[in-house]
Order: structure tokens, then sequence, then C-alpha cells
């Protein structure tokens, strides 16, 4: 028979699953949050997500051509570096600010370490922090919703008191009408994001659920069980965006279930410690851009016990 | 109803639309048959015809070639024209061919041995032993070496496995609708020489026909209990099952009777009722013959030797141009780049797969989700295990468990950047077996 019959070992069928759809579904969870944005900053929040996510795919094009690699820019991976840094950002930051972010977190801390796959921080994060400490003012100066009653960030009205502040109800925090980062402020869209992510399989619910339960038990403490005090901590700042979108970032986060709860754990201790007893009113960037770097240790001593294996 | 089930699995299309519902036909006769003289697992058989020598249905043609080995028997009754190296799957070996004479001449040692009530648990063992009977879920294990554990070992579970978890294969589904009696019959010889008043049947949730038709079968035998497990990919893997009807672990490296269980395959169960009661020895089988590249999709009941191409013809031929041939299942089974193979005791299915099908997407770089390490049945890391086998790390391979791998194929399955994960550890499992035997 002279047919030309495809030889390879089992398995011979693969499931729909890809890399490109499943960033895609980030890409589509965070559409509620990036909107919310626009709906209380303003029509500039869509220039400050478009120029970065342009940027980080443009970067990513750059150098996969430089490094003579297949240029897989369309996979939707720079999109969502480009798209999530953006919503890190404050709204009126000028417009070169996203532009070298996303630069920074493509050529540095992704495609550096060997692109897709080997960056071992969150590439978003790292260019917020490196923003945070190079222009600390452009990044520090925030724009407020139109009805919103104060002045000044959640979190930098309630930094070293354990008392609610009045002006900053819990429903406001809930909708985002709040000042903050383009993406951070509502966190029912990023909730709804966050619960088409679980249902389409694409994350988790572990790690969010154990970063912000244990911000909610240490907080609630803190706070001499104040209710309101939880739930201010809970949603003000970047935790929802962070404990969702940022915290299960594949690349930077444990594999095993294990793992990723005592990596969720780890990053909701920082985070409150770097709140309450901290220099910055925020602490969620800075606290899973350390247990990113402890993923890799805790992925070489958590592992799950073999079927058939001795219990541990 | 809660089901059974073991932890991890994946949820493959099942694909069993295509033959399901159709009953088996009875094959046509192959004018000529190859039979393999290593059809199993173990040593090969020693043939005891010669070239020219006249042969009957069940004459037995090879003799096991050792304590793993179980005896062949020619299928149809001809004369013997070769006994030479032919392609068989997974490699070449020596096959017996014989030419038929469209006779069908049943052989003078084929006569009913006897009756479960009469015949002793040793005797049953021999008639088990003589029929050549193997395990047809895959492997081909010798069944009589399976049923006779060492006497330390004490088996008190036994399970019939009629899971049929590969998709697209309906052959065991089949048989448990067409002849469950054989079946039943067949697990209470099993019984009987295991010393056993239990065993189980376990059926995924798929095929409730086939639930209740081993129901209604068994109803008169209160200690055969018919389970229902959840559909998932790999339930029929003998760990996997063991744990889903017994809770028990099979320890890390050791054998299923290490846990005191024995699992069989419901087609062995309707091949040992068929030995003792008509004393044919196992000499055909049901193979499912599907897939996009098969014009009329069946299931067929083969003779042993029958050659692929015949029986992919006798199923209306390919449609179109095929793109892969797989002798099994698409999760486990053994593709073949030629159909110039003869059939053997194991062909549960023969898949064709279009061209379109055929080709596997390019792999990219693995983004660790974690999908692999959360749906492996036996709990290790593939994508650690694969990492390490590409870099040529075997030692750490091993560190990590790769040998605990029982190549069901779900991490390159699930993967989302089509990683070659099991290739890459069967590749490590290979490096460290053969240093472990360098080393002994």
């Amino acid at each position: 028979m002279e047919r030309k019959l495809i030889v390879t070992s089992s398995p011979h069928i693969r499931s729909k699953e890809a890399t490109d759809k499943t960033m895609r579904d980030v890409v589509i969870a965070l559409i509620p949050a990036t909107l919310a944005g626009m709906y209380y900053f303003g029509f500039q929040t869509l220039i400050v997500v478009l120029l970065s996510v342009a940027a980080a795919m443009a970067t990513e094009a750059v150098i996969q051509n430089i490094r003579k690699q297949a240029i897989t820019v369309m996979d939707y991976s720079a999109a969502v570096t480009g798209l999530l840094l953006a919503l890190n950002l404050p709204p009126e930051v000028p417009f070169w600010m996203p532009v070298v972010g996303s630069v920074f977190a493509i050529a540095i801390a992704k495609q550096a370490f060997g692109g897709l796959g080997h960056n071992f921080i969150n590439p978003a994060l790292a260019a917020r922090v490196f923003l945070i400490a190079s222009w600390p003012v452009e990044m520090t100066t925030w724009k407020f919703p139109v009805d919103a009653v104060t002045e000044a960030t959640p979190l930098a009205l309630i930094k070293g008191s354990r008392i609610v502040p009045e002006s900053v109800s819990i429903f406001n925090l809930f909708i985002g009408r709040v000042g903050g980062c383009i993406g951070e402020v509502s966190a029912l869209a990023l909730l709804i994001g966050g619960i088409y992510l679980v249902y389409r399989g694409v994350i988790s619910p572990r790690i969010p659920l154990a970063y912000m339960g244990t911000v909610a038990v240490l907080t609630l403490l803190y706070g001499g069980f104040d209710f309101n005090y939880m739930m201010f901590h809970l949603l003000a700042g970047g935790l929802v965006l962070g404990a969702i979108f940022m915290a299960t970032d594949y690349v930077s986060s444990p594999m095993t279930a294990k793992g990723q709860i005592i990596y969720a754990v780890g990053c909701g201790l920082i985070t409150v410690v770097i709140r309450l007893f901290g220099g910055y009113p925020g602490g969620v960037s800075f606290s899973i851009l350390f247990m990113n770097v402890v993923t890799p240790l805790i992925d070489k001593y958590v592992k799950s016990n073999v079927f058939g294996g001795v219990k541990k | 109803m809660n089901l059974l089930s073991f932890r991890g699995g994946i949820h493959p299309p099942h694909s069993k639309e295509m033959t399901e519902h159709l009953p088996v036909e009875k094959a046509l006769e192959p004018e000529i048959v190859v039979i393999p003289l290593q059809q199993h697992i173990g040593a090969p058989c020693k043939a005891i015809v010669e070239v020219g020598e006249k042969v009957k249905v069940g004459q037995k043609i090879g003799e096991a070639g050792g304590f793993v080995s179980a005896p062949v028997h020619s299928s149809i009754s001809g004369t013997v024209k070769k006994i030479e190296k032919r392609m068989i799957i997974n490699g070449t070996g020596t096959c017996i061919v014989i030419e038929s004479d469209g006779l069908n001449e049943v052989h003078e040692s084929v006569v009913p041995k006897g009756d479960i009530e009469t015949l002793e648990a040793k005797e049953i063992l021999d008639i088990i032993n003589e029929a050549g009977i193997v395990g047809m879920g895959g492997a081909g294990f010798p069944t009589r070496v399976k049923l006779s554990p060492p006497p330390d070992k004490k088996i008190d579970v036994l399970i019939l496995n009629g899971a049929e978890c590969e998709p697209y294969l309906t052959s065991d589904h089949r048989l448990m609708l067409e002849n469950p009696e054989d079946v039943v019959y067949g697990l209470r010889t099993v019984m009987k020489v295991l010393g056993l008043e239990k065993a189980f049947i376990a059926i995924e949730n798929n095929k409730m026909d086939a639930v209740l038709s081993m129901k209604e079968a068994a109803k008169e035998f209160p200690g055969i209990q018919v389970v229902i497990v959840k559909t998932k990919y790999p339930q029929g893997s003998e760990k996997q099952l063991i744990y889903a009807c017994s809770k028990r672990e099979v320890p890390s490296g050791a054998l299923p009777m290490d846990a005191g269980a024995v699992v069989s395959n419901v087609a062995t169960m309707s091949a040992i009722s068929k030995a003792i009661k008509t004393g044919m020895p196992l000499i055909e089988r049901i193979c499912t013959v599907t897939g996009d590249g098969i014009s009329e999709p069946k299931n067929i009941m083969i003779k042993n030797g029958t050659r692929i191409s015949e029986i992919i013809a006798q199923a209306g031929g390919y449609k179109g141009e095929p793109g892969k041939l797989i002798l099994g299942g698409p999760m486990m089974g053994f593709a073949q780049f030629t159909d110039d193979l003869p059939s053997n005791k194991t062909t549960s299915g023969v898949l064709v797969f279009t061209e379109e099908q055929a080709r596997l997407p390019e792999p990219n770089p693995c983004i660790r989700c974690g999908k692999c390490v959360d749906i492996c049945p036996s709990f290790i890391q593939p994508f650690a295990i694969s990492a390490y086998s590409l870099n040529g790390m075997f030692d750490m391979a091993e560190k990590n468990s790769a040998m605990d791998c029982i190549e069901c194929g779900s991490c390159s399955f699930i993967c989302p950047s089509k990683r070659p994960l099991l290739h890459s550890i069967r590749m490590a499992k290979r490096e460290i077996l053969s240093k472990r035997r360098k080393t002994k």
C-alpha cells in the first residue's frame, strides 16, 4: 500500500484548549473593568489603554524579530500585559508613560528572560513598580469621578487609622465611584470578569479566594472585628484586580493546588503588612511581585503525593 | 446518585455515536490469515505446525514460549503456507500464514470442557491457559498468569472492566448488550478460580443500557455487583478503576495484586465462557472499525489474523484519503504506517482519521497553566518531567516520579500549548529503564 499515513505516539486527539484562546478570555474578562474606568474617569483612559496595548504588542514583535523567532503577537499574551498595565495606571497619566511601561514589561520582564512562559515575575506589575519608582509624582496624581465626595484615594484616607472614613461608602467602593487606578476601582466590574474566567476554566478560584480571604481575616482581626473595616480593605485599592487578574498569572504562580494556597496566603499577608504598617498606601503590587519570586521555591518543595505513594 | 470515580482525568468527546447502536456483524471469512506468534506482553510462542500442514479451526499452532505467554490457535481451516517474519503491530515478528480451504472444519480438540459447577479451580485455569486467553482490553497480559497470584498475595477484590473509556470504541459496549450471559458466566468461573464470593462489574454512566443488560444477566448471582462509574477518561485504567471501586491505591511501582485486586476486561470473560462451554479457544473478537476516515463504521466479529486492510474493506473501505490508522482507541492506541498488518487478540478497534484530523498542532512554549498537574490521574507533574526529559535530565525525571506515569495521555490532550508531554515522558521512562537494566 502506498499511502502516506501519519505516525505519532499516542494520544492522537487534542483538546480545543489553546494559549491564544485562554489569553483572549482574559482580555474579554477585563472589558467590564476597562469600561468602568472609562465611565468614571473619561475618554482619555481609552487612549492610555490603547497606547499601552499597542506598545506591548509592537515591542514583542520587534524583539521576536531581533531574536529571529516566530512572531506571536497575535496570541493575545502581549495584549493582556499591555491591558493589565494600563488598568494599573492613574487615569490622567501622561501618554508617554504607558508606552515606556509596556516596553519595559515586554522587553525587560518578559523577553529578556526568554519570552512567553519564562517571565519569573508578572510583567505588567514589574512595569508598574518600575514606573512608580522612576516617576513617583506622575504615578500618584489622581483624578476622581465627578460625583466622588473626596479628593484622596480610599487607601490614602484610611492609612494609619482603624476607622472607616465617613466620606467613602462601601457601596461606592464596590461600584467604583472612588479615586484610584483606571481598572482597579470597580470591584463589581472585576468580579464579573473573575466569574467569567472561572466559568471558562481559565483560572481556578483558589488563588483569588485564598488571597482575599487572608486579607479579610487579618483586617477583621486588626480592626477589632469591625466588618465595615474589613470590607473597606477588601474593596479598596488594587486588591480585587490583583487577586483575580495578577496573582493568577500562570507563569509566575505555583503549579500545585497546595502551592497556590501558600502563595496566595503569602500575597495576602504581605499586602496587609504593607497597608497597615508600610510606607505605601497600597501593597498589592509589591506583595504579588515578592511571591512571584518565591514561586520557584514553593514549586520545588510543595509536591503532591503520587498515586499509590507513601503518604506524607 | 453518587458515581464512583478517581481524582483527575479528562472529558474527551466520546465519538461513540457512529457505532454504539450497531449490532455486531460477523466478518466475511478471510481467505488468508496471518497469525503472529507474539500477541501479548511476554515471550513469543513457538510454532508447532510446519509449512504445508493442514490445520483446523481451534487447532493449537503455537505453544506458549514461557511462563508469561499464551498459546495461539488457528482461526480457520486450511493449509499453512508460510512461517515467516512479517510486519506486526509495533514491529516485526514471526507469523504463521494460513490459506483457507473454505470449509471451516473444527478441530477435534474443540469439545465442551464441562460445567462451572463441576470443574475444579485448577481445571478452569488449565482451560484458560490452553485456550490462549489474554487480557483483551489492551495489553494482552496472559489471563492465567493474572489469575495465579503468588500465595502471599491475598486477592479480595475482583473488578470486571466494562468502562470502555477510550473514545470511539464500542466493542465492549456491544458485547455487554448482546452477550451479557457469557460475560457473567466467565466472571463466575474467575470468581471460582480466585475463591471469591464477590465481584464488581464497572460500567461508565454513558452506557446505561449496558448497565441494565448486565444487571439483568447477573440478577441471580447476589455476589456480582454492577457498579456505575463516572464517564471520565481514564476510568478504565486498572489502577484508577480499583480506586473507584474499592478506594484502594495500588502502591507506586507495584501491581494490582499488591493491593489485593484483579481487574479483567469483559471481553476476556466472554472468551473464557466460550472456552469452557464449547471448547473453542480465543480465535475471534469484536472490533470497532470507526472514525471519519471509514465509509461505514461498524462493530465486526473478526477472526484472529485477519488483515487490517480486509477489516477496513468490510467497513466500506476508506472514506477519502486516510491520514492516520490507529489500532485501539485515540488516547492509547498505536498509529500504524501501513494497513498490511494482521489483527490479533487485542485488536479492539481500527480507527481511521482524515488527513485533517491526523495532523497534530505545533507545540508552543509551556505557559505553566498547571492543567496537566490538575488532571494527572497519577498525581505527578507532567510539565516538569517533560522539561527534564527534553533537556536530557533523566535522573531528575526519575526523581519526579516519571515511572509512575500510566501513559494515559491526558496531559498531552489537555495542554493548551499542545506540548508533546506524554511523548517526552515516555522517552524519559525508556532511558530510566535502560539505565536500571545496566546497573543491575
